[in-house]
């Protein structure tokens, strides 16, 4: 009876938003009479960040500080349209359309600014903080606020603008499956470490080690957010989690957080990540999302490093202790498991 | 813990921007850390009530009979729902954007279908007056046989589970119950292949356990509205759904959400919000139905089991020649979104790697479970655990390395993809050699030295030329839209792509919305609207 | 039949009166009106809803109102040191220690309470004090960093 070390790997790639449908979402960017600006939504933030993503965007996009940028959702009078926050689709499909709508406001401010410095909208530029000015000639500027001001008492212009984002429906084959599921795509590369105990069943994982290609990071910390807690509900998944402990039987389901088991802080491990960004063409800032793909690889690169410790093949999650006795006690009787022709 | 390697891939970013890239804080964090970030239930109201629904303890049965008049006069109750209550009690999700038949009830009538499923709504004033209410309602029942096993549910003979789709599986295309990917030859490329491995593999159903269990609070409004602040995840899907359900137009509904306690796919399935609508309306009161944490464990919708098969056919060298997938999504008794995630599952098929010759089959079957939803990784977790678990097989049957293994096969800027797109902006031989060179996993140097960026295409864009289907005539009279399925699911004869010139991996022109009604409900969605028709 | 409670919330008096066997979570959020606390499971096993009573942390949800009538009950709406934040509070900011946000009310009350007993907590003292305490977003990882950023930042200020 011991416990033995083992490491497994995995490589995956997801597509990012809804391949079915029609995927489209909507925005709507306004300035107050002071140059502070509002993003109007109807998408959920359920933890993802879709409040801080969309604001980032969107300061970026209009040249202004993100103090001065407020994403208001979701409400459904002041809202436009959004699918939902799913499928990984809210970096790419929702920054996508406050882009286009920042983009809009963004041309109507440089044109009220030109109009106060009797200049060519084209040799404007903002600076981001808060100000914008003729291109090469930082001392013949005006600062945003006055813009607004300006636009909104004296040229009666809007500040404003609409965008949407659509990545067509996709047409799927029904002889072949041939369609466009997907725009871009993330990537992934996992390795863990662990140990497995032959006398109890126990599955310790010991480290993760990840590199996750996700396009641009709009910021790096919400990435890191998503990536940390998505490989721990992937370790979850993999040896823990379901509310059908014996599938398809149906009974015995867990009612309560003390029959459901997840991993506590006491169960985690160390996680080494590296980021890669290699840029979407129609990403906003070449964007894609990590959301949903960084819990995926953690599942089979515990099952490989479990076979790598023990030996053992578990093809059926979760890889509880019961099942991982109940592999090693059947191969003491069975073949080899290869099957080569 | 994070670093970021902005050496890979340099030459096609421009590092210059000013806010974007930069770790700012989050702008709801404020709130969050005192407390004060507003979810559906931080709204007060004085004269709140409250609904819980009576569940079947019966997986299937017949409903005999349902006595009510006790629980009806049971102190604080205000009003009992029942189907029939309901203005429409038949619905599916995706019928908001044409996608299958509408085959569930919002509280079943005449049969129930799983254990839990909700029969019966108690309005009262208190969760404690419902509950005790719900004790007094008698039901009898008629068990029927149950199927619980997805290949089971496909043997002839076996249980019906839902009469709208009565041989368990769902319609694709109105002509197979399952969708097919058809690439190559893989029985030829099996015939050649050095070794062939078949396995099978079983994911589990899964829980999205967010703290914040579903629910919402429906407040009627002056001028006859409703407002109603949501837990939901897809605001507009969920306020179309209510609209449906209730028969309201949707601008009367005023739906407010947008800080949700985790979802993690649970919150899109619009479990609360027709029925707090409904019973609003019936009393006139602000009504707030949230789910307990035993029904959002059992009864809230779960990401649905799958049972994967897989093939491979694999070369000494470390080629796989090619990959058969079966697959099987277990749905539970309705459809809800499991139908689409035999889609994505499809176009997922082989995994991140060029083989020539792939063949999928993935089937949406109905069993008397609870039935399934999305969960973050919707379609591709269950798939990646049995293609990756599969590649670490192949890779020890060879005797290889099972990243260089991978990294081999990996796809590449270039290649063509089993769903006939090709690939472009590809990472997976970066991924892999980052995290070897960080864990000190051993790659030898060709393999350090592979690129996304080379290598790929030539050859290996073309694996699809002899298998092609053949393109429809240009100015072929396209099939018009009837019945379950929606017409742009349909290959249109603008997409037909002739085999010398395979399709970039670009989203196709959407296809004209299907003529009238296409399973005889109203059309009422705000996703498409009426004015593109 | 009603049953008049009261209790030292935050540091001032409130009186209410709850339904007979109503819970502290219920009786704190509909009656008092602190909605700072929040609810996951009522039935004890999620710990959302920890609050702080006489200084121990308390499942609201599954503790009898009554019971706390004449206590002192601490919930994260005065977690303030005046109008600056708690040491934890800008610990768990700074260190991206929520997601969604539901849990971290009760996360931050069981910390407060493990900080008010230990200043100078071991890792495995915080994982003993949050291990009651469900999240689904973060892995946890960032909340024991903040509670152990916390208390060092703290006990530098206090020396």
């Amino acid at each position: 009876m011991a416990r033995h070390r083992g490491r497994g790997v995995a490589t995956i790639n997801y597509p990012i938003g809804m391949n079915l449908g029609g995927d489209p979402s909507q925005a709507l960017v306004h300035s107050n009479p002071t140059g502070k600006f509002t993003v109007s939504l109807s998408s959920i933030d359920l933890g993802q960040g879709m409040k801080s993503v969309t604001r980032q965007i969107c300061a970026e996009t209009l040249g202004v500080p993100i103090e001065d940028v407020y994403v208001d959702t979701a409400d459904s009078d002041t809202g436009p349209h959004c699918m939902g926050s799913f499928a990984s689709r809210g970096t790419h499909r929702v920054g996508n359309a406050v882009m286009a709508a920042a983009r809009e406001a963004r041309g109507v401010m440089m044109e009220a600014a030109a109009e106060e410095l009797e200049v060519d909208p084209g040799d404007l530029e903002t600076d981001g903080r808060g100000s914008i000015h003729v291109k090469g000639a930082p001392h013949r500027a005006i600062s945003v606020r006055d813009v607004a001001i300006a636009a909104q008492f004296r040229q009666g212009k809007t500040i404003s603008g609409r965008g949407i984002f659509l990545v067509p429906l996709s047409e799927v084959d029904p002889e072949t499956g041939e369609m466009s599921p997907a725009t871009c795509y993330a990537h992934a590369c996992q390795i863990v470490d662990v140990e497995v105990d032959d006398e109890t069943g126990d599955v310790t994982v010991l480290k993760m080690t990840s590199a996750y290609e996700l396009g641009r990071a709009i910021n790096p910390k919400l990435v890191e957010q998503q990536l940390v807690g998505g490989s721990w509900m992937g370790m979850s998944h993999a040896l823990y989690e379901t509310p059908e402990p014996y599938y398809p039987d149906a009974r015995e389901g867990p009612r309560d957080f003390n029959e459901y088991l997840m991993p506590g802080p006491g169960d985690i491990c160390p996680h080494d990540i590296i980021v890669l960004e290699r840029p979407a063409a129609d990403g906003p800032f070449g964007a894609k999302g990590p959301g949903e793909m960084c819990a995926n690889p953690s599942l089979p690169a515990i099952a490989n490093a479990i076979f790598n410790a023990v030996g053992v093949r578990i093809d059926e999650l979760p890889i509880t202790p019961e099942r991982v006795l109940r592999a090693l006690r059947a191969r003491g009787r069975s073949v080899a498991p290869s099957r080569a022709r | 813990m994070l670093e970021m390697r902005k050496d890979i891939f340099a030459d096609e970013r421009d590092d210059d921007l000013r806010e974007v890239g930069r770790p700012t804080q989050r702008q709801d964090i404020l709130g969050h850390v005192t407390g004060t970030s507003a979810y559906y239930d931080d709204h007060h109201f004085a004269n709140l009530l409250h609904l819980k629904v009576l569940r079947s303890p019966h997986p299937h049965a017949r409903i005999r009979s349902i006595d009510d008049a006790a629980a009806a006069r049971a102190p604080g109750v205000k009003r009992i729902i029942r189907g029939a209550d309901v203005p429409v009690n038949l619905n599916t999700l995706l019928s908001l954007i044409q996608f299958g038949k509408d085959d569930e009830p919002s509280l079943a009538t005449e049969t129930v279908r799983y254990r839990g499923e909700p029969i019966l709504a108690v309005v009262a004033t208190s969760e404690r007056a419902a509950r005790q209410a719900l004790e007094l309602v008698r039901i009898s029942y008629d068990p029927l046989p149950a199927v619980f096993d997805v290949e089971d549910a496909l043997k002839p003979g076996a249980v019906s589970v839902n009469p709208v789709y009565p041989k368990n599986t769902f319609d694709y295309h109105r002509k197979y119950d399952h969708q097919k990917l058809r690439f190559g030859d893989v029985e030829a490329a099996f015939a050649k292949a050095d070794m062939v491995f078949e396995e099978r593999y079983q994911m589990s159903p899964i829980e999205h356990a967010p703290t914040e269990t579903n629910g919402s609070i429906a407040v009627p409004d002056t001028n006859g509205r409703f407002t109603v602040y949501t837990s939901t995840q897809a605001l507009f899907f969920s306020l179309d759904t209510s609209a449906k359900i209730n028969a309201m137009p949707s601008n009367q509904l005023h739906f407010i959400g947008g800080t949700v306690g985790g979802g993690f796919g649970g919150k899109v399935d619009t479990l609360t919000e027709p029925l707090a609508i409904l019973a609003a309306r019936l009393t006139g009161a602000p009504v707030r139905y949230r789910l307990s944490r035993h029904e959002e464990m059992q009864f809230g919708s779960p990401r649905g089991a799958e049972r994967i098969y897989i093939k491979d056919g694999v070369m000494r060298d470390g080629r796989i020649v090619a990959r058969k997938v079966r697959a099987y999504f277990d749905s539970g008794a309705y459809t809800r979104l499991s139908s689409y995630a035999v889609v994505k599952c499809v176009a997922h098929i082989p995994g991140p790697y060029t083989i020539p010759n792939v063949h999928g089959d993935v089937y949406c079957v109905f069993t008397n479970r609870t039935p399934a939803t999305a969960m973050r990784g919707f379609g591709v977790t269950a798939l990646d655990f049995a293609l990756e678990c599969q590649m670490d097989k192949d890779a020890v049957a060879i005797g290889m390395d099972p990243l260089e293994f991978r990294v081999l096969n990996a796809y590449r800027d270039g290649d063509m993809k089993a769903h006939r797109r090709v690939a472009k902006n590809c990472a997976l031989i970066e991924c892999a050699q980052v995290a070897a060179e960080r864990a000190h996993w051993p790659l030898r140097d060709e393999f350090r030295r592979m690129s996304s960026r080379k290598g790929g295409g030539e050859a290996r864009a073309e694996a699809v030329a002899d298998r092609t289907l053949k393109p429809a005539p240009p100015g072929a009279p396209r099939t018009p839209a009837s019945s379950s399925q929606r017409a742009a699911y349909e290959r249109p004869p603008a997409d037909a792509k002739s085999p010398a010139s395979p399709a970039r991996d670009m989203p196709s022109p959407a296809a004209p919305p299907p003529s009238g009604s296409t399973h005889g409900v109203r059309r009422f969605s705000s996703i498409f609207g009426t004015r593109r028709r | 039949m009603k049953t008049p409670i009261q209790l030292r919330l935050n540091g001032e008096d409130v009186a209410t009166f709850a339904d007979g066997g109503a819970n502290l979570l219920d009786v704190l959020r509909y009656s008092v009106g602190d909605l700072t606390v929040k609810g996951g499971c009522w039935q004890g096993t999620c710990g959302t809803c920890t609050v702080l009573v006489d200084g121990a942390p308390r499942l609201a949800c599954v503790t009898l109102a009554e019971s706390c009538s004449g206590n002192s009950v601490e919930t994260v709406a005065g977690l303030r040191r005046g109008a600056d934040l708690h040491p934890l509070q800008t610990a768990f900011m700074e260190h991206f220690a929520a997601q969604c946000g539901y849990c971290t009310p009760g996360m931050l009350m069981a910390a407060k309470a493990l900080l008010d007993r230990n200043p100078n907590p071991t890792r495995e003292d915080v994982v003993d004090a949050i291990c009651g305490n469900i999240c689904r977003c973060t892995g946890y990882e960032p909340i024991i960093a903040a509670i152990l950023d916390a208390a060092r930042k703290d006990a530098r200020r206090s020396a």
